[in-house]
């Protein structure tokens, strides 16, 4: 036996490939969403495994540096250094801001470490131009995707950094791109205020009969001094040592040090189950939106075309075809849409991913899921279509 | 009581009921012999068409009995269960207007009939041809519909409804879109392949060209028939 939809299609193939290519547009745009969510799963995991940690030590009760403002005490780290299982510490702080350069910036989450090799918690995980930060002060180690260039200089805050590394696929769980600083660096940007703040606030200090007493010689300097400085850090990155699980290393450091501890699967939980669970049913919002239009484009578009074809179906009712062989034929039409739609959709999608601006990653895995949906969308959609055709009447073919 | 070609008796069929029911045929009384071609003729409202959905079974009619070939098909009720099979194999049909299939080529628009009657495409398709070339249109086999002449779709469409050997073919108005020259020539080739496949052959025609060419015409008016001579004139 012929295929019948096959025949159609190639006779009126213009009509099907420009429909299809009409529907692989809004089905590149569903995998392509898709892929936004993938990408913002993948930057969060790759925030986690950039960091180097095993633990992430935070202040109590937050949900830790990357989900919630969190302050611990830079010298915290020694005292975690000293507990059973501990390999490495360090501490790290994390800032979002716009960093300039010249007379553009870029949204960056810029990173305090401490000048390190490679394989310490919070440095970058790899170059691929240039050095680690070596010196103290006022140096940069920035990913690709900020832009930048070594020797750029670079202005954070008040301070001109030089970028003399570049490294890859170091983002925020929001996918912004990292930019490495010198922890102290970090730590001054964090808090620093402009001159005039810092004049002001002196002003209402020593305003202040308390602090500026003739009895307390030396306590306004000390007060001042105090303001200054920033003596704070976001959290404490820990690397555990070989044989050590992760709760039994961290389960001390809460009782005994009084911080919140999270492992591994925890932080992941936190940053894909809390941090982007918005934003993921904001997706899958999409998801359900556009699959909805793309059943509604397929309905109508076979409705239509079985519509204008009520007489031939009559007739080949009426010559002994049966209910089967022509609801065959839409449904055929109709999956065939669908999968010259889905080729259509996942070249558009493999195309314009790249130039996205964060980070779009398509799954192999949902790319199938996709081409099970489009199949399920379009055989739900040629029922309308297949519906009026059992009702032609076979008896249209004769005339009177 | 067995016979070929087509008997009707007493085919009576109501639309509708109570008041408003409307009686398109009261009584029909018809006999076609196997390679006869008989005319049917009356004006519009007359019953023609529905006459000719009883007999191509895509209405039921409410009394009476119908004989297709040697088969009972109605006999104060459908007499046959499967009547798409029916159809498909027992009854040829041409309508008004060619209504080939326009994604299917000329082959396969004749061939597939006996593919749905499950024969192989192989043998399905070389049928066709052989109906094609006795038709004289097996050099557009290979032409889809839209490329034909209105005459060469015609004889497509002849051959459609010949291909599965039917005893019986209904012709709706054939002639209807044709010229004199071409209408004649559509019934030459129904005179011809009626006798060759032993085919019974009812037009419907308001054609005043062909009438003069049936040796037998049924008029039908007010849903009834009755038979008068034809004069059978020659084509040539």
């Amino acid at each position: 036996m012929i295929s019948l939809a096959g025949r159609d299609i190639m006779h009126a193939w213009g009509k099907f490939v420009f429909t299809g290519i009409g529907l692989g547009l809004l089905i590149g745009v569903t995998l392509t969403m898709a892929g936004v969510y993938r990408g913002m799963v993948d930057d969060a995991k790759a925030l986690l495994d950039n960091s180097g940690a095993d633990l992430w030590v935070a202040q109590k009760d937050t949900l830790g540096p990357y989900a919630e403002s969190s302050s611990v005490y830079d010298d915290a780290y020694r005292g975690i250094l000293g507990m059973q299982g501990v390999e490495r510490a360090a501490n790290v702080t994390y800032l979002t801001m716009q960093v300039r350069r010249g007379e553009t910036d870029v949204r960056a989450m810029v990173v305090g470490v401490v000048p390190g090799g490679p394989g310490e918690p919070g440095q970058p995980g790899y170059l691929v131009a240039g050095r680690r930060i070596t010196h103290g002060h006022y140096e940069t180690v920035a990913d690709i995707a900020t832009g930048f260039r070594l020797g750029d200089s670079v202005r954070i805050r008040r301070n001109i950094f030089t970028v003399v590394g570049l490294t890859r696929r170091m983002v925020s769980s929001s996918g912004d791109p990292m930019v490495f600083i010198p922890l102290k660096d970090a730590q001054e940007a964090q808090f620093l205020k402009d001159n005039d703040a810092i004049i002001q606030q002196r002003r209402r200090t020593a305003g202040n009969p308390a602090f500026n007493s003739p009895s307390s010689p030396g306590l306004l300097e000390a007060l001042n001094a105090s303001q200054s400085a920033n003596p704070y850090v976001n959290a404490v990155l820990v690397q555990i040592k070989p044989g050590y699980a992760p709760e039994d290393v961290a389960e001390p450091i809460r009782r005994w040090k009084r911080l919140q501890v999270y492992t591994r699967a925890e932080m992941e939980k936190i940053l894909v189950g809390k941090l982007i669970a918005t934003s993921a049913r904001q997706i899958g919002m999409f998801l359900v939106i556009l699959a909805l239009v793309s059943a509604a484009i397929v309905a109508f578009i076979i409705y239509t075309l079985t519509l204008g074809k009520v007489r031939e179906i009559a007739v080949l009712k009426l010559i002994g075809t049966r209910n089967r062989t022509i609801a065959f034929m839409i449904l055929q039409q109709a999956v065939g849409l669908g999968v010259i739609g889905f080729v259509v959709g996942k070249i558009a999608a493999t195309f314009w991913a790249p130039i996205f601006p964060k980070y779009v990653l398509l799954e192999p895995g949902d790319a199938l899921r996709g081409f099970a949906a489009v199949v399920v969308i379009c055989v739900l959609a040629s029922v309308l279509a297949i519906r009026a055709a059992l009702k032609v009447d076979p008896a249209e073919a004769i005339g009177g | 009581m067995h016979t070929k070609g087509i008997l009707i008796n007493g085919l009576k069929k109501r639309y509708g009921k109570g008041e408003t029911a409307v009686d398109a045929l009261r009584g029909v009384d018809m006999r076609v012999a196997p390679g006869e071609v008989v005319g049917l003729i009356g004006p519009s409202g007359s019953g023609k068409s529905t006459l000719l959905k009883c007999l191509g079974a895509v209405i039921e009619p409410t009394a009476g009995r119908m004989m297709l070939g040697e088969d009972i098909i109605y006999d104060d009720g459908w007499k046959i269960p499967d009547l798409r099979a029916l159809r498909r194999d027992k009854i040829g049909f041409v309508f008004q207007a060619p209504y080939l299939i326009p994604f299917l080529d000329v082959t396969d628009n004749v061939a597939l009939l006996p593919m749905l009657a499950g024969r192989p495409n192989n043998e399905a398709r070389q049928r066709a041809l052989e109906l094609l070339k006795a038709l004289d249109v097996a050099h557009r086999a290979r032409a889809m519909p839209s490329h034909l002449s209105g005459g060469e779709q015609q004889r497509v469409a002849i051959a459609r409804a010949l291909v599965n050997r039917p005893p019986v073919i209904l012709a709706d108005e054939p002639t209807a879109p044709l010229d004199s020259e071409r209408a004649l020539a559509v019934i030459r080739i129904l005179n011809q392949m009626a006798r060759q496949y032993e085919t019974a052959v009812i037009v419907v025609t308001h054609d005043e060209k062909i009438v003069p060419t049936f040796r037998r015409i049924y008029h039908i008016r007010d849903g009834r028939t009755h038979e008068e001579a034809g004069e059978g004139r020659s084509f040539e």
